[in-house]
């Protein structure tokens, strides 16, 4: 069946009420019980719930072949948890899992070979690249691995269209009893955000930590009522990777050319208020927008009311500086992120608060402004993030689809060519955010506004920001590199691309490259 | 035109190509390893071969390794070294070029 961005989705992944994407407010007002865990009470008091090894805890959760396990991605590139519990799981011989992960990475490629023997058939992640990404690309997976945003990921777990018999949750400290956090250890992630979910729909919550402290370890991101194994090891990741030292900003005039264009778009989009909300990104231009947005808050003497996101430490300076009131975090991504969060008015707040659609309001909506990037926009402005130009999967929604259905103004910042990629085409690879939900598409060559935005399309034309069509930056585009060869695939679904209200936005298929 | 030493033009930097040119007994032989080459090989190759009509190139190896680069970054690095290939470092063709 077509959906309604022209993608055909086969009748085969459109069953037991699974339905093609119908606009980015298709389900608003959906109604729906939350699913519940199942869990052992433990009535009689019976000492503290560590358990020896890892082995050890996977035994006790009682995991068999054809369940699914959950994990987190807040250890980043750092992390040694799923490699852990896999080769574990792996030696134990469990077969045919589903990995229910928030992202997975470079740190995570224990998985590739557990692929490759039926270990593990299934997956759920956000992010999907490198060893992990060519995998799946080559059709290993034996069913199609599901893609979702942050929030998708918090709304598929609640609403029980994912199930997690067993959640492990790599965390910086916890107590003997489970209540754990992403501070006070020895490999800090500021926030345990992502595990959330995981450990309040879990059936059984294995805490994995290094660093083991006293009763109670609060404030608890993770809640020991929810936790029944807790397990220590000599060391969860390796905290140079967790968090990048210091994300320079940027100093190519390229980039920095474009997040001036942001910045202004933002300035003059009639939203920017004493106590406006934005999130930005972690790319080059994204980060490099805070800079000039400084200089915006300066000169009108307004002050941010809150800042969202992957937090980063330009963010965290405004913040200390008193140009951002309150930061709210998802995922701490850099050292300094991590130290601020959790202190004063910088909030750890779960997936779902962040972005899930099935709830009664997540921060998304209210969110004023989001700046993103992208691989790839089509001139009806979709996006796409996840896949490769020549068909490879190399990229994760995060919570692009979700903050840009929420926010007032959602903006994308990409340079128009990247090494003779056009990144305004006709058509994206796979369609990850829907048009209807982006309104500025800022490049190097020019900006373009989504034509549903008449207001922004006004308010712009009394500025010098360079104004073009979609289209037109499409054709300057292809004038530089030529009209790109269509990409050959076969016929084999090895993703699918869910958005964020559980309705399939695309699916993507194994290019015949990989044969 | 025939090439008589062995010679290199370009980068493997994003955005670039490196052209290596070597003599070679047989035909012309192109050999191209492109970042983008599902979406713009068979178009480079044909570049290629055109570029090398218009120097009067007849036989050779060259080897591409191309990071994505314009046609133009291409065509220049490619005539680059032929010129180097021939020895040619002086009164160049400019009005052809």
């Amino acid at each position: 069946m077509i959906n309604s961005v022209g993608r055909d989705i086969p009748d085969e992944y459109l069953k037991n009420g699974v339905e093609p994407f119908q606009g980015i407010y298709y389900r608003d007002g959906y109604t729906y019980p939350k699913a519940a865990p199942k869990v052992s009470a433990y009535v009689k008091p019976t000492g503290d719930k560590m358990i020896a090894s890892i082995r050890g805890a996977i035994i006790a959760s009682g995991l068999k072949d054809g369940m699914t396990i959950s994990f987190h991605h807040h250890l980043r590139d750092g992390d040694y948890v799923v490699n852990m519990v896999m080769k574990e799981i792996h030696q134990l011989g469990i077969k045919d899992l589903t990995v229910c992960a928030s992202s997975l990475g470079k740190a995570h490629s224990y998985l590739v070979p557990c692929i490759e023997d039926g270990t593990v058939t299934g997956i759920s992640t956000s992010g999907i690249r490198d060893e992990i990404g060519e995998v799946v690309s080559e059709g290993k997976l034996k069913n199609p691995a599901v893609i979702r945003s942050h929030g998708g990921r918090a709304r598929a777990i609640e609403d029980g269209t994912v199930k997690i018999d067993v959640a492990f949750i790599g965390a910086s400290t916890s107590d003997a009893f489970g209540n754990a956090s992403g501070k006070g250890g020895q490999s800090d992630t500021g926030v345990l955000a992502y595990a959330d979910g995981d450990a309040k729909y879990a059936n059984k919550v294995v805490v994995i930590t290094d660093t083991i402290v006293d009763v109670p370890n609060f404030p608890a991101s993770i809640k020991g009522v929810d936790v029944d194994y807790v397990v220590k090891v000599d060391s969860i990741g390796d905290p140079t990777k967790i968090a990048t030292g210091a994300l320079r900003l940027t100093t190519d005039t390229r980039e920095l050319d474009m997040a001036k264009e942001v910045a202004k778009c933002m300035y003059y989009s009639g939203y920017f208020k004493d106590g406006f909300s934005f999130q930005t990104g972690a790319g080059g231009p994204s980060l490099a927008t805070t800079t000039f947005l400084k200089q915006y808050m300066e000169q009108d003497h307004i002050t941010c009311g809150w800042a969202m996101g992957g937090v980063t430490e330009p963010i965290v300076n405004l913040f200390n500086e008193g140009y951002i009131k309150t930061v709210l975090d998802d995922q701490s991504f850099d050292l300094a992120a991590v130290a601020s969060a959790n202190e004063g008015r910088h909030f750890e707040i779960s997936a779902s608060q962040y972005a899930n659609p099935f709830n009664k309001g997540a921060f998304v909506n209210q969110l004023n402004f989001v700046i993103l990037g992208a691989l790839e926009i089509d001139t009806d402005f979709n996006v796409n993030v996840v896949q490769g130009s020549n068909g490879v999967l190399r990229g994760a929604p995060g919570g692009h689809p979700d903050t840009a259905a929420g926010a007032d103004v959602s903006i994308i910042v990409a340079p128009l060519i990247r090494s003779r990629m056009p990144t305004v085409r006709d058509q994206v690879t796979s369609v990850t955010t829907p048009g209807e939900s982006i309104d500025v598409v800022v490049t190097d060559y020019g900006v373009a506004v989504n034509p549903k935005r008449q207001d922004l399309l006004k308010a712009f034309r009394q500025t010098n920001i360079a104004l073009k069509s979609i289209e037109e930056l499409r054709d300057l585009a292809y004038q530089y590199t030529g009209k790109p060869a269509p990409v050959e695939f076969d016929d084999q679904v090895v993703a699918l691309v869910e958005y964020r209200d559980g309705t399939i936005i695309d699916t993507i298929r194994k290019p015949k490259s990989l044969n | 035109m025939k090439i008589t030493t062995q010679a290199v033009a370009g980068t493997v930097e994003s955005s670039d190509a490196q052209v290596m040119i070597s003599p070679s007994q047989s035909d012309l032989k192109i050999d191209l390893d492109s970042s983008v080459y599902d979406q713009y090989g068979q178009h480079i190759i044909a570049l290629v071969k055109e570029t090398l009509k218009d120097l009067d190139v007849e036989g050779g190896e060259v080897k591409i390794i191309d990071k994505g680069a314009l046609d133009c970054t291409i065509k220049a690095r490619l005539q680059t070294a032929v010129y180097r290939a021939i020895g040619k470092k002086s009164d160049l063709p400019w009005e052809v070029l």
